[in-house]
């Protein structure tokens, strides 16, 4: 067989109109899947994956879906925050500046948001629903007075803080109201089996208690407060 | 001539010239990550330490802000190191691209100042335009974004009008289109939005698409180059690499996006998208061990200057290793949802940075340095050779000793905090201070010394490496 024939799957021509198209391929079905995404990720779309802002109006939980398999954010009745009920574009308002307090205090490199960030801090996910802020009647006042002044609150053995950052109380209450509706948002289950705070209204239970499917482990011990 | 071993920017190109300033920049900075690095390492053992002074956020900040603008201050460099010499041609707007690259610089110094000396703002969008736009990675302030793009786009006309005006070359080809992509892409996340989700999913397009696709293409083109250059590999076989390189890594990457898409609100079809193609993304870099290794061996490790060849094959195994295995191991939903946001993704990611980005950026210092030195002898036996040595020695150990450290934090995380915690703040905390969790951190901090050590021994090697050389360069027969 002649050497000097060029073998058509090693050459050179082959492997630029095949990197071309494959690459032109992928874009079209990225731009494609883009505006799906965008339009289902759109603030109180029809898709109710990311909540209209007003949903910090409600009280928002999340409970294990059969059908899904994981944890989902539930909105349940109404639980205005600090006590104000909000129109949409109040709400979007109050939201907004919260994550621009977010964003110029530089959360980002030391927490982490839905997952992204620095791996210093807790995850704020679904820190609204966190057990420990205590109880849901107080939660909001304890946060607000916790990021005006955390650098006296240290909420772990291991002496690390959070650094005073000059939050105003404006900030703060924005900022809990971001926390609030970030923790609506259907992040597919992420994080797995986390325990929200106890949202049941005392003394009766409202509503019916779902039954988890896994066991929860040990409840941790009360957070060690200075 | 130039005299061997004297260093003398006259038998240097405009372009090269230009790109010298570029890596002299590039290496302080590089500096700069390993220094903010340590000290943020050092809160992790002692949360004290410099406590209301450079908190770790800041530190951490300059970190990774450090290394992606030495990065592209050394991918830019090694653009203009091989432009003249691929296309045929000197530089068009040579001027500007000066010009844009002292712009650059100061507008980098003003931002380093103003997140060390103001550190945060009111939560106004002045902020976002002044001080810090609080976004891991592209945390520079807007109006610095705006600087950003102003000077890419005249490295990317310096570079496109160039190849125009000489002859377009396939690495020439592949590097103006990669360009676009890169350039273009950065404006995907110069806008803000009230919406966490929106801005993630953008946010994404961005550092993605950078690092896993268009970044990864640009260092393909280095390699290529670079490959020609060291060993005299036929162009033939070197662009035909370069094409199947494009075809895997675009082909996996673009889609490969969805793999951080399965947590921010996006919706589920992403775990099918990104799974798969994200699990794909090792491939290309396979090829690119096999292409580097069989090409090192056809010419019998035999090349013009060995310190650049070793950083050239330690790319190739470094980006596989840390780009492609350390990213495969947590890419799958299935483990992400225990993996994501945990020392995991640290571990990965210095590892992935290291392997794929520094080592070609030292590769191409290297090269560079030779000519600068007069094309001075770098083969076998060169005098003083045990720093280059020494240095990629460090350096590897350190990083190794980094990643598998934060791998172990990472795992142990994974277990506690989240699958049997159930990520909670407690858990978090009780993750946290496990005693595994904090020997992983004191073995980071240990491999964080021995890495700033192969840094000072990097540093100074190639500020002296060939000065006390007499012979000329050894010339490789292009096959």
């Amino acid at each position: 067989m002649s050497q000097t024939q060029e073998l058509w799957w090693a050459s050179e021509s082959f492997w630029r109109k095949t990197a071309i198209w494959v690459t032109a391929g992928s874009f079209v079905v990225l731009i494609f899947l883009t505006f799906d995404t965008v339009d289902q990720i759109t603030a109180g779309s029809k898709s109710e994956r990311v909540k209209a802002y007003s949903v910090i109006n409600n009280r928002i939980d999340y409970v294990f879906d059969e059908k899904r398999n994981f944890q989902v954010p539930v909105i349940g009745p109404e639980e205005p925050l600090f006590g104000k009920k909000l129109t949409e574009e109040e709400a979007m308002a109050m939201v907004s500046k919260g994550k621009l307090t977010t964003q110029a205090k530089n959360c980002m490199n030391c927490h982490t948001l839905l997952g992204n960030g620095a791996y210093y801090a807790p995850d704020l996910t679904k820190s609204w629903l966190d057990p420990m802020w205590g109880s849901k009647e107080t939660r909001e006042q304890t946060m607000v007075n916790f990021l005006i002044n955390p650098q006296d609150h240290l909420y772990n053995a291991l002496g690390r803080r959070m650094p005073n950052l000059g939050i105003t109380e404006e900030e703060a209450r924005a900022t809990v109201a971001f926390l609030k509706w970030m923790s609506a948002i259907d992040t597919n289950g992420f994080p797995t089996n986390f325990k929200p705070i106890d949202q049941t209204d005392a003394p009766a239970p409202a509503a019916p208690v779902v039954e988890p499917v896994v066991e929860p482990m040990a409840e941790p011990a009360a957070p060690a407060q200075q | 001539m130039a005299a061997i071993g004297i260093s003398n920017s006259a038998p240097l190109n405009g372009g090269q010239k230009l790109a010298m300033k570029y890596f002299t920049v590039a290496i302080a900075l590089f500096g700069a990550q390993v220094l903010f690095g340590l000290l943020a390492g050092i809160q992790y053992l002692n949360p004290d330490f410099l406590f209301g002074i450079l908190d770790f956020s800041v530190n951490r900040m300059l970190h990774i802000n450090a290394m992606v603008v030495w990065l592209l201050f050394g991918f830019i460099g090694s653009v203009y190191w091989l432009l003249e010499d691929e296309s045929g041609v000197p530089v068009v707007g040579l001027g500007l691209g000066n010009l844009s690259f002292w712009v650059f610089t100061l507008a980098v110094v003003v931002v380093v100042l103003v997140y060390l000396l103001v550190q945060v703002g009111p939560g106004e969008l002045k902020s976002i335009w002044l001080i810090n736009e609080g976004r891991e990675y592209i945390e520079a302030p807007r109006w610095a974004d705006i600087g950003i793009v102003v000077c890419v786009l005249v490295f990317f006309f310096n570079v496109a009008a160039t190849f125009s005006k000489g002859k377009f070359t396939n690495i020439g080809g592949v590097l103006v289109m990669d360009l676009v992509a890169l350039a273009g892409l950065y404006l995907a996340g110069m806008w803000y939005t009230p919406n966490i989700s929106m801005d993630q999913h953008w946010w994404w397009w961005v550092i993605h698409l950078w690092v896993e696709a268009t970044w990864e293409v640009l260092v393909g083109c280095l390699m290529a180059y670079g490959l020609i250059k060291t060993m005299g590999v036929r162009r033939k076989i070197v662009e035909t690499w370069l094409y199947i390189e494009v075809a895997l890594m675009f082909g996996s990457g673009i889609l490969g996006l969805g793999h951080h898409y399965f947590w921010i609100g996006t919706p589920e079809y992403w775990f099918t998208i990104g799974g798969f193609f994200s699990a794909l993304e090792p491939i290309p870099l396979v090829a690119m061990v096999v292409h580097a290794v069989f090409d090192a061996g056809t010419h019998k490790v035999k090349s013009t200057n060995n310190p650049a060849l070793a950083w050239i094959i330690a790319q190739a195994f470094g980006n596989f290793f840390g780009a492609g295995v350390w990213g495969f191991m947590h890419t799958l939903p299935q483990i992400n949802l225990y993996t994501h946001g945990t020392q995991w993704t640290a571990s990965h990611g210095h590892l992935a940075f290291f392997g794929a980005y520094v080592t070609m950026v030292i590769a191409f210092m290297y090269i560079a340095i030779q000519k600068w030195r007069g094309d001075v002898y770098m083969s076998g036996n060169l005098v003083g050779a045990w720093k280059w040595k020494w240095a990629l020695f460090l350096l590897h150990a350190g990083m190794i000793t980094m990643t598998m450290a934060l791998l172990i934090s990472g795992y142990e995380q994974s277990q506690i905090e989240r699958a049997i915690g159930g990520s909670t703040w407690m858990a978090y905390f009780e993750a946290q201070g496990h005693v595994w969790f904090m020997q992983g951190m004191l073995w980071r901090q240990i491999g964080g010394w021995i890495f700033a050590a192969g840094f000072v021994l990097l540093a100074w090697d190639l500020l002296t490496i060939g000065k006390r050389e007499t012979r000329p360069a050894l010339k490789v027969q292009a096959e």
